[in-house]
């Protein structure tokens, strides 16, 4: 049974680090994810997890000591956003090297400069090479779900995992939510049993060796194949989650996609809005659709493409800018899986939106519509890179 | 699928290459020859050396071997890198550096 409750999207992750109770916890805070260690160490202090709560001096630290601790055989969790993100990026990438399914949550920030507290997904994007398996949320829910899912994914590929959400907009906006008996949540997560950790006595082992160049290529190569082999692990545990949940997730979410003539690629909460205005527009009889990416890595290449293959025109709306002079990330990624899959019908722009907390309002995302049914009627695509709601 | 050092060979493929290159045993560093980064290459001269030891305590990679009566042995090549601290270090000029050559 569920529990029908009212939290912000900080206090639903932390609500699941508690019912998971993980081993070890290292975090600095940092606007606007401060709340999901806050919330976490009353847990720690009330004794309602057995975690031990690491306070360190960096974000750089938190994912040292998450890195140890897991590569010793526990559990380890962070949080993060923005500047706090960048600064863990060095050990981001060691962590998934060395094959750590660590479980990160990140309420995404912009980045700076100029400095700015709100919402976009610059400090995401800019670590989506990291190697880290990487969910968004489009709403509290979604949040809590996608951590509930988070180390099923994780350790089954050993692999880290994000789960992002959006600072403030879902991180501090207090929404309905079903949450998962904690009982139940335990035995869907289960106990983590590593193959191999330091802490083995019976096997010695040196974690995160010096890899000359006769061995490195090989271990990204296997590296590489644990984020392919990701893709199916994301859908069989979302398959799972639906069985016990009714709460139904995939790679991709595909809305009013069917017939859709127009159509666009969004991450995180602005889809609310889209599908609002997708609902306004097809009320006008405009075959409008959406395609929103849950798994950002392993990027869903052939699911979107599949997707987008009867459109005439589409918009990737990326809340980050690549500054590569022509597009966003999503944008690149999505014409990349066009391409390698033999699309070469629908017409698509890239469109930045969003930057620094900029509202996107149900408008914002039928002035894209309105540009996208130009494209589709007159076959001419015009610029491909756009700014949406900046002042001319 | 075998995770030991020793099968970690230069022609392991990515299928069978430990997780992130991880190293399934203790002290390996015993088997791999560091002393090929050498150039200049420590020659003792045993008609020189008045067994004080004040070479072994020095050399930072313990390429000096004492025996168990108390006297040093000649060099360790495999591991020294002829880096001439015990050359510097020794009262009787018993140490001398000479070009390494293969």
């Amino acid at each position: 049974m569920s529990i029908r409750e009212r939290l912000s999207g900080n206090e639903a992750v932390a609500y699941a680090m508690k019912q998971i109770n993980p081993d070890v916890m290292g975090a600095y805070p940092i606007t606007p994810s401060t709340e999901i260690p806050q919330y976490f160490s009353a847990y720690v202090d009330n004794g309602e997890v057995d975690t031990d709560f690491i306070a360190v001096e960096s974000e750089h630290s938190a994912m040292s000591t998450c890195i140890g601790a897991e590569a010793a055989g526990c559990r380890a969790i962070s949080a993060t956003s923005s500047c706090g993100l960048i600064y863990m990026a060095e050990m981001l990438y060691v962590a998934a090297s060395d094959r750590l399914p660590i479980t990160l949550a990140v309420s995404c920030r912009a980045l700076s400069g100029p400095i700015n507290i709100n919402n976009d997904h610059s400090d995401a994007m800019a670590v989506r090479d990291a190697g880290w398996l990487m969910l968004f949320a489009e709403t509290n829910q979604e949040a809590y779900d996608n951590y509930l899912q988070a180390m099923r994914i994780g350790e089954a590929v050993s692999l880290p995992i994000m789960i992002c959400q959006d600072g403030f907009i879902t991180s501090h906006a207090i929404e309905n939510i079903e949450l998962e008996e904690t009982e139940a949540v335990r035995k869907f997560v289960g106990e983590y049993k590593p193959a191999h950790y330091l802490l083995n006595k019976d096997e010695p082992i040196a974690v995160g060796p010096y890899s000359t160049p006769v061995y490195y290529m090989e271990t990204k190569r296997a590296q590489a194949q644990a984020m392919m082999d990701a893709k199916k692990v994301v859908q069989d545990v979302a398959d799972e989650f639906a069985a016990w949940t009714g709460r139904q997730y995939g790679l991709i979410e595909k809305y009013e996609m069917d017939d859709a003539e127009e159509a666009i690629i969004i991450i995180g909460s602005s889809a609310g809005t889209a599908r609002e205005a997708i609902k306004q527009l097809r009320a006008q009889g405009k075959k409008v659709g959406m395609i929103k990416i849950r798994s950002f890595r392993p990027f869903p290449a052939e699911e979107i493409a599949e997707a987008l293959k009867h459109v005439k025109a589409f918009a990737a709306m990326d809340k980050d800018d690549s500054f590569n002079a022509h597009c966003g990330p999503i944008f690149a990624e999505t014409c990349a899986g066009l391409y390698a899959n033999g699309v070469s019908g629908p017409k698509g722009i890239s469109y930045i939106y969003g930057l620094g907390g900029r509202d996107v309002r149900v408008e914002s995302i039928q002035h894209v519509f309105a540009d996208l049914e130009k494209i589709a009627e007159t076959g001419d695509v015009g610029e491909t890179y756009r700014y949406l709601d900046v002042r001319e | 699928m075998s995770h030991l050092a020793k099968d970690m060979t230069p022609q392991v493929t990515w299928k069978d290459i430990t997780p992130g290159g991880a190293i399934f045993e203790g002290g390996t560093s015993q088997v791999v020859e560091t002393g090929d980064w050498r150039t200049m290459k420590p020659v003792l001269d045993m008609d020189k050396c008045k067994q004080c030891l004040l070479c072994a305590p020095v050399c930072p990679d313990m390429s000096i071997p004492v025996n168990s009566e108390g006297k040093r042995e000649d060099f360790n090549y495999f591991f020294c890198k002829g880096c001439g601290i015990c050359a510097n270090v020794c009262p009787f000029g018993a140490i001398t550096m000479v070009k390494d050559e293969k």
